[in-house]
């Protein structure tokens, strides 16, 4: 086999009759009857509800799915009881509907193969293609090592491929979610309180009286919990200030919009610290009771004036003042929210760092009103033999940089590509519940590993970008259709969540539980898979955790009594941090000893060129990323992104709204599709925005494909954060192209 | 600058981006309807002042006109109902504030009566084609009936007339009792659909008429009609000058917009001016073919109800 | 009894969650819906406001819609709620020309369908879908006669608009603003 003969199939150019008939028959009876149920009346036929939690996006949201149990699905519901949600799912949760009803599913494995010279995929039992898994990852093993063999996941399924693969002696791991979004400041709030953010994050948003977002959009964002809490802040007369260079939609809910030049967060970071700490208005005792490196900080940011700011940010100095002064008013009940997507330029722990420590001045961590001490139960683990130890894993795929907490998709991605004497060789992988294409810039380099791996296999519920890739396409079932982990996760009190299946898995797919352990048992991994079906784990489990299935499948979600202590710091006691001089850390010894900053500094980033504006992205509430970019509900609220334009730019570039452009970037990549063009006073002029997930190129997203551009294609340029390897994407700039600029390509 | 857009949901068809819930068919159904509404109320007129012989064409000869324009009409509006197998509700009750509703159960009545004024005159007007169908020797009640028919003409005739009055200017309330198409809503457009329908009416009786007189008449009717009509059409424009900002907008459709050369091009001058000049000068003894006029009335008759129907839907309210 | 809705701006983030659960709960098909979201942007950066709202039937107590449907399947219901009966409606569009807000649409099946404040849920002491889902909690029901009730209070102290109030249709949708 040579390297180029992972070729990108399409799926819509496969299997000639077989899947062509499929659809057709579906259409035929499918469709129709989903009509039926349509113009029948709602309330007429009895629903059966199950508990499950939702996989749309990552907030899992706990919920109950109202369903005749067989193939329709009328509604999900939120769970009244779960903090995740409080009873209100958001759009995507609501139109969770729409990923079970989407007839464009992958809906059979699929093998990649060979018929007169043309690579495509043909439809295969699972029996095949599970066999055909198994005996390549098997001689993989044989010759590379298991280390070899690479998970890159996302969510539930990842869940279950993880355990297949520690068993299978591979940890080998690694999700987008933690280089591609949140790493930095989980990194940054490690160093600086001895703790992760996690996730949901732990701000205590409802009872707060000043919540300042740097560039973090909730509202576009669905974080569930967190956007009802900013609406209970609003109610309750909070303080919101707004750090964004677009107006975003808490931008306009904002006391304070501070429309800051791109890429200068951390001088006006900086400068609030200085106001703080010159006038005095920080949290004396908490200060003094709690921190390392108060002086040295003091010292540090003595020179950042609010005058110095401006001249960076272009935010005025008084409104600096005003700004800080506003927080330290609120002061505990203040948060300077870590945000979740923060891999913007490259020194983004940095920047993580200093909103550490601004929340660590203003005394917010630990209070009521900021950071509550959060908490959550664990999952007692269905029993199994220890897994073997891996010669290598992701922690030494990712050595160089130092304080990676997680696997890092970009290292894996670099050591997938052959080289000489390469020391972590990465020959094959499995991608579970994630669409890489559509996750991690610098699209070429990606391209590259694709095609060298001896061996793909996708895991998904749709045929996303990357199915395109693989050599066996594995069509698991949505989380509608199956029973899965049990959730825990941390909030103001521990909590567990179930999952049920509310309808049978339709079409050919299966659970990835299923799909996992049919793998193992083919690879010889029965001693880890001691039962017939993943109920009877979850089954355990409940009543290992003093609940049994058949409470949960009538409450669904299950509170416990907080195990670690009280919501908020004790102030008759000393918390003792995590870190290592068991205090807030405002000057960090690991950093410095690592050879970087003890203290955030500003450096000045690139700006675009003539011509060009800095590329930014961000989200629509109606949709998570491409996942959601085909479902028919979700969909035919928000079909397309649309490129926002400054008028001025817009007058001088001749665009109106709704015309079409391409976009080429600073690397001469050139967007494949167009988008349209929304002139729009909500962004700067300096920079365009767009919404990211869409663009998808593969015909089978019937009503996807070809939609809006990738912003994706157009991140060729990475700022790797030196600290923990997060790949900073807002450094990436395009010009607009009004003529098509494929018109005179061969098709 | 200011932006209204649509977050989510909208983009429903014939809703967004504006209205096409009403097509041609209604377009045709209410010029046909003013039409026969014309014709009738003609008929019935010149019958009820004994003029029967003087002018045949009015009273007999085009009789045949309003059952086919009707039924036509009637044909086109159900064509256009979306819910056709439920047409029959439209009887189940009478909705006083409906222009739809009074539309309804005038047509119930009018085209019944449309079909036997024509039958009354059947005999009279076609003898060549009854002794060739011999209906009234196979189907001997149709004597009795004609009989009782002719006896009751001048009642019919009375119930006409005012029934025509209605017909015709529902044609233009179906559309002006809309508040929320400002193009639409203003009162004039009812004696204005009114007018236009009797100008057709009296178009379609000159084009029939082989009878100069008559014909004269006609086109003395039909100028000062047109004359009506014109002069609503000022006032209408005037009432959306003097009118809010949505009014503006709509006028401008007609005024300044899409609609500019389909309403002054083919309604005003060449429906109205041209046929008023042309008739003018064939009273004054110029030789003017009659079927020019009289077909630019019809054709420009025609089109003014396609250009309210199809740009009042383009207008509504802004908020 | 007079149902009203209350829809705080202030709050609404535009998420759209209103416009996903009408669709399940009501069986809207595809491509139609009931209530949507609209966005106005006004002023010059930075110097910007922005307003995000729900919108829907706003179940007129002067409703053209109910005037001018010729069999009655457009009417009227206790607590103010405008309904249409499906197999009383012909079809004819008139409704759907009378509404100022362009809140009605033609189903697939013929009959025009609308936003019911969803009758049957109300019917079941349940809250209309949108208000029950949305996650900012933007969106208040209640009976506009009860002075006491929350839809009241908040009209009583806040400072609100209803849309196109000039159409003169009394509308039972109010905005805080």
């Amino acid at each position: 086999m040579t390297t180029s003969r992972r070729k990108f199939i399409k799926i819509s150019a496969l299997g000639v009759g077989g899947l062509a008939t499929a659809s057709a028959a579906y259409n035929m009876f499918g469709t129709t009857s989903f009509l039926n149920t349509f113009s029948a009346p709602n309330n007429s036929k009895a629903l059966k509800r199950t508990a499950t939690y939702c996989e749309v996006c990552f907030w899992k949201c706990a919920a109950w799915a109202y369903s005749d149990g067989e193939g329709h699905i009328q509604k999900i519901i939120g769970n009244d009881d779960d903090p995740h949600c409080n009873g209100r799912l958001c759009p995507r949760g609501t139109g969770g509907v729409g990923m079970y009803n989407d007839e464009d599913r992958l809906k059979t494995p699929l093998i990649r193969t060979t018929i007169n010279g043309e690579q495509t995929f043909r439809e295969a039992s699972w029996d095949e293609a599970l066999n055909v898994v198994a005996s390549k990852l098997k001689t993989i093993k044989d010759n590379h090592g298991a280390e070899s063999i690479a998970l890159l996941k996302h969510g539930c399924p990842g869940w279950h491929f993880e355990h297949l693969f520690r068993a299978f002696g591979s940890d080998t791991t690694a999700e987008p979610a933690f280089a591609q979004c949140r790493g930095p400041r989980e990194t940054a709030f490690a160093l600086t309180f001895g703790s992760w953010v996690g996730s949901p994050e732990p701000t205590d948003i409802r009872d707060t009286k000043c919540l300042v977002l740097i560039g973090s959009h909730i509202g576009e964002n669905m974080h569930n919990s967190q956007v009802q809490e900013m609406s209970d802040a609003i109610d309750n007369g909070a303080t919101i200030i707004t750090v964004d260079p677009r107006f975003s939609t808490a931008a306009s809910k904002s006391q304070h919009w501070l429309a800051i030049k791109p890429a200068t967060d951390i001088a006006l970071l900086l400068s609030w610290m200085h106001v703080l700490i010159e006038e005095e208005l920080y949290d004396k005792a908490y200060v003094e009771k709690y921190v390392y490196g108060f002086d040295e900080l003091k010292a540090h940011v003595r020179e950042f004036t609010p005058e110095w700011a401006y001249g960076i940010t272009t935010i005025k100095p008084e409104e600096i003042r005003k700004t800080a002064r506003a927080m330290a008013h609120a002061a505990p009940a203040v948060i300077v929210h870590p945000g979740r997507h923060v891999v913007w330029y490259g020194d983004d722990t940095q920047r993580e760092r200093a909103i550490a420590i601004l929340n660590g001045l203003l005394g917010s961590w630990g209070r009521r009103g900021g950071f509550y001490l959060k908490d959550s139960i664990a999952i007692p683990d269905f029993p199994h033999p220890e897994y073997p130890k891996p010669k290598w894993d992701w922690r030494d795929i990712g050595e160089n940089y130092p304080l990676a907490q997680m696997g890092l998709t970009n290292e894996i991605i670099k050591a997938s590509i052959p080289s000489e004497n390469a020391k972590y060789p990465v020959k094959a992988w499995m991608v579970a519940g994630t669409n890489l294409i559509k996750s991690i810039p610098d699209t070429i380099q990606l391209q590259k590993a694709l095609e060298a791996l001896e061996f793909l296999v996708v895991v998904d519920t749709m045929p996303m970008d990357i199915t395109g890739y693989a050599d066996v396409i594995l069509p698991e079932c949505t989380y509608l259709e199956r029973t899965d982990i049990v959730r825990s996760a941390t909030n103001r009190e521990p909590s567990i969540a179930v999952r049920f299946a509310a309808v049978p898995p339709k079409y050919q797919t299966k659970p990835g539980a299923w799909i996992a352990k049919e793998i193992g048992m083919r690879l010889g991994l029965e001693a880890y898979y001691q039962y017939d079906d993943f109920d009877e784990v979850v089954n355990w489990q409940l009543k290992e955790m003093g609940t049994s299935r058949e409470e949960m499948e009538k409450i669904g979600v299950k509170k416990y009594p907080r195990q670690s202590g009280s919501l908020y710091l004790n102030e008759d006691e000393v918390h003792h941090f995590g870190t290592a001089s068991g205090k807030i850390e405002f000057y960090s010894h690991e950093l410095k000893d690592l050879g970087f900053d003890p203290m955030p500094k500003y450096t000045p980033h690139p700006e675009p060129p003539q011509g060009f504006y800095r590329l930014n992205y961000g989200r629509s509430p109606m949709h998570t990323f491409s996942r959601t970019s085909n479902n028919p509900n979700l969909t035919d609220l928000k079909k397309e992104n649309d490129l926002w334009v400054n008028p001025k730019v817009a007058r001088i570039i001749g665009l109106k709204t709704g015309q079409r452009v391409w976009l080429k970037n600073q690397d001469d990549i050139i967007s494949t599709f167009s988008i349209k063009v929304r002139v729009t006073e909500r962004v700067r002029w300096d920079s365009v925005y767009m919404v990211h997930g869409f663009g998808n190129d593969n015909k089978k997203l019937t009503r996807s494909y070809g939609k809006g551009i990738d912003d994706t294609q157009m991140i060729s340029r990475v700022f790797t954060d030196p600290i923990m390897g997060g790949t900073g994407m807002r450094g990436n700039y395009v010009s607009i192209v009004t003529e098509n600029p494929h018109k005179n390509e061969a098709i | 600058m200011q932006e209204e857009l649509f977050t989510s949901g909208r983009n429903i068809p014939n809703i967004d981006p504006s209205l096409q819930i009403w097509h041609w068919p209604i377009s045709l159904y209410l010029f046909l309807g003013g039409l026969a509404a014309g014709i009738l109320f003609f008929a019935a007129l010149f019958y009820i002042l004994n003029k029967e012989k003087t002018y045949p064409t009015a009273v007999k000869i085009i009789s045949v006109v309003p059952p086919i324009a009707l039924s036509l009409g009637l044909l086109a509006l159900v064509y256009d109902l979306n819910h056709k197998l439920y047409t029959w509700q439209l009887y189940t009750t009478f909705r006083i504030e409906s222009p739809m509703s009074w539309g309804a159960w005038v047509l119930l009545i009018v085209t019944p009566l449309s079909f036997i004024w024509t039958f009354s005159y059947y005999r009279e007007v076609y003898p060549g084609l009854e002794s060739k169908l011999k209906l009234f020797q196979k189907f001997k009640f149709l004597n009795t009936f004609e009989h009782f028919i002719i006896k009751n003409r001048r009642h019919i005739a009375y119930a006409l007339i005012p029934l025509a009055l209605i017909l015709g200017v529902y044609t233009g309330i179906l559309l002006s009792a809309f508040n929320a198409r400002p193009l639409w809503n203003n009162a004039i457009l009812g004696p204005l659909f009114l007018t236009s329908g009797l100008s057709t009416g009296a178009a379609a009786i000159i084009l029939l008429s082989k009878n100069t007189a008559e014909r004269h008449l006609f086109g003395k009717i039909d100028l000062a009609l047109i004359v009506i009509e014109l002069a609503l059409i000022a006032h209408m424009l005037m009432g959306y000058y003097a009118g809010s900002q949505v009014q503006l907008e709509a006028m401008q459709l007609l005024v300044g917009g899409d609609f500019t050369v389909m309403f002054f091009g083919f309604v005003v001058i060449l429906g109205l001016i041209v046929p008023a000049v042309l008739e003018l000068m064939e009273l004054k003894g110029y030789k003017v073919p009659v079927i020019v006029p009289a077909m630019l009335v019809l054709i420009g008759g025609l089109i003014f109800r396609f250009v309210m129907v199809e740009a009042g839907q383009l207008t509504r309210f802004l908020y | 009894m007079r149902y009203a809705m209350v829809i705080d701006t202030l709050k609404c983030v535009g998420c759209s969650d209103c416009v996903v659960a009408c669709q399940t709960e009501n069986n809207v098909p595809i491509g139609y819906c009931r209530d949507w979201i609209t966005e106005t942007v006004d002023g010059t950066y930075p110097n910007i406001v922005l307003e995000l709202k729900s919108e829907r039937c706003n179940h007129c107590d002067n409703a053209p819609c109910v005037r001018c449907c010729p069999t009655g399947a457009s009417h009227i219901v206790e607590g103010g709620i405008v309904l249409v009966t499906a197999n009383e409606c012909i079809g004819c569009g008139a409704c759907i020309e009378s509404c100022p807000y362009d809140a009605r649409y033609q189903h697939p099946d013929g009959y025009v369908d609308k936003c019911t404040f969803c009758h049957h849920r109300l019917q079941k002491g349940q809250l209309p879908a949108c208000v029950s889902v949305c996650p900012t909690k933007c969106m208040y029901f209640g009976d506009l006669d009860n002075p006491n009730s929350e839809v009241s209070q908040l009209l009583k102290n806040r400072k609100h608009k209803t849309l196109a109030p000039e159409a003169g249709t009394n509308p039972h949708v109010f905005y805080l603003i």
